[in-house]
């Protein structure tokens, strides 16, 4: 069963006193779950906020299905996002994707058999003047080829 | 040539600090506000003509206005949460220069008497998100947020707040729920926030570049400021710059700038061998403009509504002709579909229609029909939902067939692209 570190129930509870609505720590306390849960979501992650912040599981299940950066299912230890909107698919963002989930032979949504890298496409990362670009975890890699993209996974530990 | 009234120091690495921001001059404009009335600041930045930068370009001094006059608590709430396809301005001016924002937001905050903001910025934002805390701590170190703010006796607290991935919290009553701790599905107005928003209480919001612009405007007067731009549009305009041209990027310019400019001189042109084919104006949401439309166009909101176009965001997507004008749809009837909120059927459903019958187009089993039938679909989208997704759905699909239909009906007709000879499985293996 999914628990917090005290670490992290020392930040939820600190986002449930800082907003004039405590609804409003919802958000900020998924990702602290998310980072503590190897980058996703599970049903009883959502348990263990729901008790620990005293709101209804119901609620917390409403806001996380909503929002695509909480995690439905596992993924890899690095989740490498690829936009693919209009701007980066002018630039070649699609066939970089595809080049990706080729080399790590992979289906994009899906985790490689090592569990380091999932590959998704995305929408819109506000980068549009930089593509094609990808996110892998917190961190935007921007003007990419494809080449590069894949040198930069290569690089990672 | 740009005129950067709001990015001239954006160069410089230290004005992303408070001491570098100072040394420019920073936060002087807000010690001149706090000797102010609201009422003159508000005053001012009506004068000024100053339209709402994120998208919908809406009168700033009138949309403060309609806030209600008593005491109620109200909030000012910054629009951060960019995601308009072709934008990145904000991203840009929070990374560059986050005080220019704070600053914008105190002012602004003094002028409308809110105790409380909040910089909402989108979660994919790590960066910004990071570089606007920093500003903000410092913001409050030197006493610039916080009680008394400079003897004022004007007191003001502001924090962050992150999404979480949804562009339907860019639209204001949709950010106000998220903000809430709800999905971030928007709210039928009226009441607008002005009078019932975040928290049922009186609520503006503004997009990151309006409020930053505030400070120019408090700085040299509503007069210096309607020296640039048009009459209609006055001030200048960050460009997001993107898609086939040499050198894309955020560029400056004042209202009413001719695109073609924007393109050949400022953005370098098209790559070699390539030609100009189309341009959306303002953001994926904006009516297409082809090539010829493109080269007239001048860079204002009323230029551009002339030409059934909007300005939005002024994001700038260039397509040179290598491009098929079917597939590039399908990209965003695929984005639409997936951004919809779900709360209102026409959207939820006509999102997923739209996509479908350009897939289908696409993987070779459209019917000429279906041209007609993305039409009508499209037309029933429009002014029938809470919110304006649905419009910025239909309006790409309207324009494309309208200003392109030789290459669906080729589609339909030879199952492959016009432009590239392939079929849809040969460009996406």
């Amino acid at each position: 069963m999914f628990q917090l570190s005290n670490e992290g129930l020392t930040k939820v509870k600190k986002e449930l006193q800082r907003y004039e609505s405590k609804d409003s720590a919802i958000i900020p306390a998924l990702y602290v779950a998310q980072k503590e849960n190897k980058g996703w979501i599970s049903p009883d992650v959502i348990h263990h906020l729901s008790q620990v912040m005293d709101i209804a599981e119901s609620k917390i299940t409403e806001v996380f299905s909503f929002y695509t950066m909480f995690n439905k299912k596992p993924v890899g230890k690095y989740h490498v996002q690829v936009c693919c909107t209009l701007s980066c698919a002018l630039n070649g963002a699609r066939e970089l994707a595809d080049h990706l989930c080729h080399e790590l032979k992979v289906r994009a949504e899906e985790m490689t058999e090592d569990g380091r890298f999932t590959i998704s496409k995305v929408e819109c990362l506000g980068s549009c003047g930089t593509a094609p670009m990808m996110q892998v975890n917190d961190r935007y890699y921007e003007n990419l080829t494809p080449e590069s993209a894949m040198n930069i996974l290569r690089g990672l530990k | 040539m740009e005129t950067k009234l709001l990015s001239e120091h954006y160069h410089q690495d230290d004005f992303q600090n408070l001491a570098g921001y100072k040394k420019q001059g920073g936060y002087q404009v807000l010690a001149k506000a706090l000797k102010m009335t609201s009422q003159q600041i508000i005053d001012e930045v009506k004068a000024s003509g100053l339209r709402g930068r994120g998208g919908a370009g809406f009168p700033t001094g009138t949309k403060w206005s309609f806030l209600p006059k008593n005491n109620e608590p109200r909030y000012l709430l910054c629009n951060a949460d960019e995601g308009e396809p072709g934008t990145f301005k904000d991203r840009l001016m929070m990374e560059r220069a986050p005080h220019q924002l704070i600053e914008g937001m105190i002012i602004s905050a003094f002028a409308i008497q809110s105790a409380k903001s909040y910089v909402y910025i989108r979660g994919e934002y790590n960066e910004p998100i990071r570089i606007v805390e920093k500003a903000l701590r410092e913001a409050y170190e030197a006493g610039f947020l916080g009680k008394n703010i400079l003897g004022s006796g004007f007191n003001h607290e502001m924090d962050i707040y992150a999404g979480a991935g949804a562009y339907i919290c860019g639209e204001e009553t949709g950010m106000i729920s998220s903000l809430e701790g709800l999905k971030g599905q928007p709210k039928l107005k009226p009441p607008f926030p002005a009078v019932q928003g975040y928290l049922r209480k009186p609520t503006i919001v503004n997009n990151v570049e309006t409020l930053a612009a505030v400070v120019p405007i408090i700085k040299d007067g509503a007069a210096a400021y309607k020296k640039f731009g048009t009459e209609k549009s006055p001030g200048t305009k960050l460009f997001s710059l993107s898609g086939n041209v040499v050198r894309p990027g955020n560029y400056e310019v004042p209202l009413g700038y001719p695109l073609k400019d924007l393109i050949y001189k400022l953005g370098g042109g098209m790559k070699p061998g390539k030609k100009l084919k189309a341009v959306i104006p303002g953001g994926s949401s904006a009516p297409v403009l082809n090539a010829i439309e493109a080269e007239r166009a001048t860079m204002d909101y009323e230029c551009l509504a002339q030409m059934g176009s909007m300005l939005g965001s002024g994001a700038v997507i260039v397509l040179d002709d290598s491009n098929c004008m079917v597939d590039m749809l399908g990209n965003l009837t695929h984005f639409y579909h997936h951004e919809s909120c779900g709360q209102c059927t026409p959207c939820r459903e006509g999102t997923g229609w739209l996509n479908k019958i350009v897939s289908s187009i696409m993987e070779g089993r459209g019917r000429l029909q279906d041209i007609d039938l993305l039409v009508k679909v499209a037309d029933n989208m429009k002014g029938r939902t809470i919110c304006a997704l649905s419009d910025a759905a239909a309006l790409p699909v309207l324009s494309f067939v309208q200003k392109f239909r030789d290459e669906f009906e080729y589609f339909v007709r030879e199952g492959r692209s016009k432009v590239r000879g392939i079929s849809y499985a040969q460009m996406h293996h």
